[in-house]
């Protein structure tokens, strides 16, 4: 079956990098898959404020994810976080969170802002790998990376990086999905829609393969930065 | 065994080598067979021992290290100094040389924004005590400020101090090294622009060899050819240099 | 404020020089506009970058009832939203008196200055008309937001096509973007001149921007006619001061618009 862009079932939709777009940011990446587009940069370590919210034991992983108010594919999205981004931002942060070690920020916070440039489906996913990206450029110790981007189940066939409009397809089940590239673990798993166990653990195993396939795009555009200096 | 690369640029998650020939030191750990790289940073092999240098990252606070830093706060017996890490640096009454009398404005002495160099005294896991206790540790003046990667900071000084003598010479500037990166430079305006251009320099392209060579042809060309400092203008602060290595 | 990066700017000063070596009334660089940095979900969208600091601007278009007083009118609205992704100092949460300034200043211009021909805007007198909205991010606040913001509204403007309004359902097609640009009448620009210790300014710095004695953005037109103006900072300006600085806004407002 040919997918309505032309791309076979597993195929991912073009990606492009970058770290170090936000040179006020201790990290910053640009994460883009197909026509979604996302910005992330990371602040901190920092001392956390208010001073209440401050635990000794261990720091505050904080993602904001927020989509710019032109970045929808009908109505202006209306500013202001709704129950719909505030969700976003915390899965976000559990997906990442795996590959920290926060109990070395007594009292700090390390803040992930997020903003949506353009959308086309899968947008916590492009999140999470910008966000992912600018962790490592900010210098900040990570276990590893972490990858995501949804799979879909629609018309009996297991697609991988559901686009727009695919996500509109009556019956289409949306699986958004992020894992660590090295051990294959899985941070972030949410399923809209109806799916049978076993088509849902093929579904992941193909999310997983696709997922290596993005940790190679983000782990270029981290030495990317640094390349042209390296080699001079 | 097999050979690893050195000065590789490495990212969190890369694997670095598999089997127990080596063993992971800083910037690494081991899953199971396989030595992992925690940072954005370069591989360091010496012997058998595997370590990842971190290409960026903010400060980690180090007892006994120079910093400078800026008053973001006080209260009746502390300020608290933003040093570019996780926590703030705290500086009690007690440890600055004037002595302060009791129920004193703290803002008399240092207020918001003003910019200081201090020792540090003590590091906790969640605090980091500092202190203005001794030679050159001061509030500085006006100065224009240049912040490079901490980790840079062992090259921008130099051995004993040879890169940054020669900074100081030719541009006639004062200038203070925090270990935490953050740079304070006083001179001419135009030498103050051509020191920060020799330190951004450094902080870009630490690894090149020659790199001392090129820092002083690009003083020579471009400093103005104002006096150098006598050594009698100077406050004399400690600089430690560290191994490149570290 | 007597911080010691405000005695280090005026110190400079004195000697016409500035913290990162430019002469009082120049621009950083690159200055640069490029379009359709969003063109699947934006009516038209912009990102300016005028030295280190970038800002983005993204149109959009709504269909609603006009306002009683201008039946036949569409109408223009512009929104800013600091984001803290682009400025450790800013935080999240409703708009601050900051933010609305910005948005207030540039909006000031676009509609005093007549951008959008706001009759070309209306669908059917006295009941539907079009709204259009810019919004406004910065994405690296490295200073001078009021000129990057300026010209990235005028370029997202410029940029945008009306998308397809079918009259019998009375809905959008945002999918069906037209040929149709928007009616741009003319292209007010603004460009806000500082002053710190007697010395007028453009294109501040973060640092200099806090330093800031008092600073006039003034919104221009093409033929050099002023269509709006903001007062800023804590002291007061002299009708010489703002004399000069008007022909100082009148000078770059040209050569930025060239950009564009």
């Amino acid at each position: 079956m040919k997918r309505n862009d032309g791309r076979a079932p597993e195929e991912l939709r073009k990606m492009e990098a970058k770290t170090g777009i936000i040179k006020r940011a201790d990290g910053s990446a640009m994460f883009r898959i197909g026509e979604t587009i996302a910005y992330a940069a990371v602040y901190g370590p920092r001392e956390l404020h208010p001073k209440f919210m401050q635990n000794p034991e261990k720091g505050l992983l904080r993602c904001n994810y927020n989509m710019m108010a032109f970045s929808g594919s009908g109505d202006r999205v209306r500013p202001s976080a709704n129950r719909r981004s505030r969700e976003i931002s915390m899965v976000i942060e559990k997906a990442l969170e795996p590959v920290l070690d926060l109990t070395a920020y007594p009292n700090a916070v390390i803040d992930i802002f997020i903003e949506l440039v353009q959308t086309d489906a899968g947008t916590r996913c492009a999140g999470i790998c910008a966000a992912a990206m600018a962790l490592a450029d900010a210098g900040i110790p990570m276990k590893d990376l972490v990858s995501a981007l949804s799979v879909g189940y629609l018309r009996n066939e297991i697609v991988v990086d559901i686009n727009g409009e695919e996500d509109m397809n009556e019956g289409a089940t949306d699986i958004a999905f992020a894992c660590l590239p090295i051990t294959g673990e899985v941070s972030l798993l949410q399923v809209d829609g109806e799916i049978k166990k076993d088509v849902l653990l093929k579904a992941l195993d193909k999310a997983k393969e696709a997922a290596m396939k993005i940790a190679e795009v983000q782990r270029k555009a981290l030495k990317e930065r640094y390349h042209d200096k390296h080699d001079a | 065994m097999e050979t690893i690369e050195n000065k590789k640029i490495v990212v969190p998650g890369e694997v670095l080598a598999t089997g127990m020939d080596f063993l992971p030191s800083s910037g690494t750990y081991r899953d199971k067979d396989k030595i992992v790289s925690i940072y954005v940073g370069l591989t360091n092999v010496s012997g058998r021992v595997i370590r990842v240098i971190p290409l960026r990252g903010r400060y980690m606070p180090k007892r006994d290290d120079t910093i400078v830093g800026k008053i973001m706060d006080m209260t009746f017996s502390n300020w608290f100094i933003d040093m570019g890490c996780a926590n703030m640096g705290v500086l009690s009454v007690r440890e600055i040389s004037e002595f302060v009398e009791r129920g004193a404005d703290l803002a008399e002495y240092f207020s918001h924004g003003d910019y200081v160099v201090c020792k540090i005294s003590k590091v906790t896991r969640s605090s980091v005590d500092l202190s203005m206790r001794g030679p050159g540790l001061r509030k500085l003046g006006p100065g224009k400020l240049v912040q490079v990667d901490s980790s840079k900071v062992p090259r921008i000084i130099g051995k004993q101090g040879s890169m940054i003598s020669m900074i100081k010479d030719k541009t006639a500037c004062r200038i203070v090294v925090g270990q935490n990166g953050t740079v304070w430079i006083q001179g001419a305006p135009e030498d103050e622009m051509v020191a920060a251009e020799a330190i951004y320099k450094i902080n870009q392209e630490s690894h090149r060899e020659g790199l001392t060579e090129e820092i002083a042809s690009l003083l020579e060309k471009k400093a103005s050819k104002n006096k150098p400092l006598t050594r009698e203008d100077e406050e004399p602060i400690m600089e430690r240099g560290r191994n490149e290595t570290e | 404020m007597t911080s010691m990066m405000h005695d280090h700017i005026t110190a400079l000063l004195q000697k016409e020089m500035r913290e990162d070596g430019r002469k009082p009334l120049e621009y950083r660089k690159p200055i640069k506009v490029e379009y359709d940095i969003s063109p699947k979900s934006a009516e038209g969208s912009a990102r300016v970058t005028i030295g280190e600091t970038i800002v983005v601007a993204g149109v959009k278009l709504e269909v609603g009832a006009p306002f009683p007083d201008s039946q036949d009118e569409g109408n223009i609205m512009v929104n800013v939203e600091l984001t803290p992704l682009s400025n450790p100092e800013y935080e999240l949460g409703p708009p601050s008196v900051v933010a609305i300034e910005y948005a207030r200043v540039v909006d000031r211009a676009l509609r005093e200055g007549h951008a959008l021909d706001t009759k070309k805007l209306c669908i059917k007198e006295g009941e539907k008309v079009w709204t259009v909205i810019v919004d406004l991010y910065p994405i690296n606040d490295a200073g001078n937001l009021f000129d990057a913001f300026s010209l990235a509204a005028l370029a997202a403007l410029k940029n945008a096509n009306f998308p397809t309004f079918d009259k019998k359902t009375e809905k959008i097609d945002y999918k069906k973007k037209t040929k149709t640009p928007l009616p741009l009448d003319k292209s007010p620009l603004e460009v806000t001149v500082i002053k710190i210790n007697g010395t007028l300014m453009v294109d501040p710095t973060i640092e200099e921007w806090k330093s800031v004695d008092a600073r006039l953005t003034v919104g221009v037109l093409e033929n050099g006619v002023i269509c709006a103006m903001q007062k800023g900072g804590p002291k007061a300006l002299t009708m010489e001061d703002i004399s000069k600085m008007v022909d100082i806004a009148v000078e770059h407002t040209a050569k930025l618009r060239k950009l564009l």
